[in-house]
């Protein structure tokens, strides 16, 4: 049983030891990455081609480590126990489980995604170090241990806004999804679009590449953001012969707003664009 | 075996730690990777680097590691088991392959002849017939024994690139900031000064009020809210523009976007060398001006002021009256310097210059009395400090 990437996602060798590694030792795996390098869709992936559940938990900039764990419904219990509800010495009532606790407690293996992690405070993987390790936590209102039936296969993606500390980064793995090269690029648009003609693809890739070979925009367009512009491209029936005048000719390429996503940038592309035809 | 390559990484500064080169081990040891040196790379690289900053020193230490291995290539040689290199023929040969290798003796015989050829051979070697490196029939045949090392029997579906060259190309130079600054580690530094108050919405449940309440209230229930915790810290940034600072804009704009971000109350005046009668609100430094009367009245005592300039000029820049070099100033810049200490207790001066210098400039020294130690340098550990000075006025910068 290894991760080798699939039909929809392509993965990088590194990439596969990566998750391999993490998937055997049973350790976290930790991704990081430019934005739209397939970060959070590796978990969904990986799930699919090991053919286990996910569960997805979604970190804000107003989530609690707590709350991946269970919380606790204070105010719902003293209402009930003012209005004498049963079951107020059940205490499970008015425990919501969150996503560990599920992820802990499935009958089999399931892959956990924490998406985002860097969005939450930063004492926030500091609050998950032991549960993360140990794969248990104490409920301290049931009293008993929660521990994993099955180490779930743990996918953590971080996008940089801040630092994760050291004794959090020790216990998991590490993977730097870098901008995929042109050979690794033309797969993951095979893999997308299967039946696309040849000059649409090379034609589009070097407009892309060209793209991002300008140093000073704001935001580089990522690959999910190429996916986006090819399907444009097919909709709009741009045919590779049309693109190929593009590469040479100073006007901006068709549905360009699916690649440049600010005003600046585009009007610093299409002056670049347009330098060969100044007088001086 | 691989401790050397462990210690030689520690050596030289990569913060990889005795848990990681064990789990190093488990994972070779739960044949996580196929025996080959690509994958042995990606495999140590995902367990040692945990920062992308890191990924370019470990490509060059793996990459000057592994050719001095090369060197003593025979007895390294002696050390890979053979079920590596079964492994891997296993993988390699088509039946029809494997046959003809049985006809020239069985594997283990073609094994013992491999190692009898590096005990001869001591250099790289390609093409030629007798030594590893013929080709054909022999599994030994693409690269020989050179800093690719063990994966004898080359990889043939094309398309990737051999390990040698992944690490050569450094693809992750560009990350590699070391000792540089930049907005996050200034960020994390600035989060330091926090001062959490409730303010706004009550959304909180108040456990302890309930608590109180409710038994007030002979057991009937009386739910208390509260408002969550914020920060509510305000500062006030004062930047020094133009002249001697141009050589520190891209710090000081780095720490003026991670201020921005950082505190939701930040207001930020500019002025030129020291601060006189007016601050302008535009680091062009043209039209809008605010008196720095306005400034005191307008900002009460709360507001934690952080002055960034290198406090480099002429004395009588601070001493005299008119002295400023760009107009009439009928008060010195000291005693102004005297009427914003004396209003605001919490302030800090953050230097860019070199703390090693500063006792050479003698307008530095003045500033630096003036703030009574509490001039920083612009560095991490500076901004760290002087955050803690903000926050507890016991602090000082004492070198």
């Amino acid at each position: 049983m290894s991760f080798q990437g699939t039909e929809k996602y392509v993965a990088t060798r590194a990439l596969q030891v990566a998750v391999n590694a993490a998937v055997s030792l049973q350790k976290p795996l930790l991704i990081k990455g430019e934005p739209g390098t397939g970060k959070t869709l590796l978990a969904y992936e990986v799930a699919t081609a090991l053919g286990k559940t996910l569960y997805s938990w979604n970190i804000k900039s107003t989530t609690f480590a707590q709350q991946g764990l269970y919380e606790y419904d204070a105010v719902a219990r003293l209402r009930d126990s003012q209005l004498g509800g049963e079951d107020i010495n059940n205490l499970e009532h008015y425990i919501k489980k969150g996503k560990l606790w599920e992820a802990f407690e499935a009958d089999e293996q399931v892959v956990l995604l924490i998406d985002e992690i860097d969005k939450a405070d930063i004492e926030f993987p500091n609050d998950l170090l032991y549960e993360l390790d140990k794969m248990e936590f104490y409920c301290y209102e049931l009293k008993r241990v929660i521990k994993a039936k099955h180490r779930p296969i743990i996918i953590i993606t971080s996008n940089n806004e801040k630092e994760l500390p050291d004794a959090f980064l020790r216990r998991c793995f590490f993977h730097y999804i870098s901008f995929p090269d042109r050979e690794t690029m033309k797969q993951i648009v095979d893999v997308h679009y299967p039946k696309l003609e040849e000059t649409l693809i090379s034609n589009s890739l070097s407009i892309f590449y060209g793209i991002r070979d300008v140093k000073a925009l704001k935001k580089k367009p990522s690959t999910s953001e190429l996916i986006d512009w090819i399907k444009l491209l097919l909709v709009g029936k741009v045919s590779g012969d049309l693109l190929e005048d593009f590469k040479t000719n100073t006007e901006v390429p068709p549905f360009i707003g699916a690649l440049l996503k600010n005003e600046q940038d585009t009007g610093l592309y299409e002056a670049l664009r347009n330098k060969t035809k100044r007088p001086y | 075996m691989f401790l050397d390559f462990f210690l030689y990484l520690k050596q030289n500064k990569l913060p990889v730690t005795i848990t990681e080169y064990l789990t190093l081990l488990e994972a070779l040891d739960k044949d996580v990777v196929e025996y080959d040196t690509t994958d042995f790379y990606y495999l140590s690289k995902t367990v040692f680097v945990k920062n992308e900053i890191f990924l370019d020193r470990f490509d060059v230490l793996f990459g000057q590691y592994f050719k001095d291995v090369s060197a003593i290539g025979a007895e390294l040689f002696a050390l890979i088991p053979e079920d590596w290199l079964k492994n891997q023929l296993d993988r390699e040969f088509s039946d029809e392959e494997k046959a003809k290798i049985e006809a020239l003796g069985g594997l283990e015989k073609l094994l013992d002849r491999l190692k009898e050829l590096f005990e001869e051979q001591k250099e790289r070697h390609q093409g030629g017939n007798k030594w590893i490196g013929t080709g054909g029939t022999s599994p030994f045949g693409n690269n020989g024994y050179n800093p690719e090392g063990i994966k004898i029997g080359n990889n043939k579906s094309g398309g990737n690139k051999s390990a040698v060259k992944i690490w050569e190309d450094r693809e992750f130079q560009n990350y590699d900031d070391d000792l540089e600054l930049n907005t996050r580690n200034i960020k994390m530094a600035l989060r330091r000064l926090r001062i959490l108050t409730r303010e706004g919405v009550e959304d909180e449940l108040d456990l302890e009020g309930t608590i109180q309440e409710t038994s007030r209230n002979a057991g009937l229930l009386d739910i208390k809210m509260q408002a969550t915790k914020k920060n509510k810290v305000k500062v006030l940034l004062l930047l020094d523009v133009g002249g001697s600072m141009d050589e520190h804009v891209e710090l000081c704009s780095e720490l003026f976007s991670a201020a921005k971000y950082q505190f939701k109350n930040i207001e930020h005046l500019y002025f030129h060398n020291c601060i006189y009668e007016t601050l302008w609100k535009d680091n062009e430094r043209r039209g809008d001006r605010i008196s720095t009367w306005e400034v005191l009245h307008k900002y009460n005592n709360d507001w934690k002021i952080i002055i960034v300039g290198d406090a480099s000029m002429a004395t009588y820049e601070l001493t005299s009256a008119r002295g400023s070099i760009e107009h009439y100033n009928e008060e010195s810049g000291l005693s102004w310097l005297h009427k914003m200490s004396g209003h605001f207790p919490n302030l800090v001066w953050l230097n860019p210059t070199t703390s090693g210098y500063w006792q050479y400039t003698q307008s530095i020294k003045i500033i630096r009395d003036w703030t009574e130690n509490r001039m920083f340098p612009l560095t991490i550990s500076g901004i760290t400090q002087a955050m803690k000075c903000l926050k507890n006025s016991k602090v000082r910068n004492e070198n």
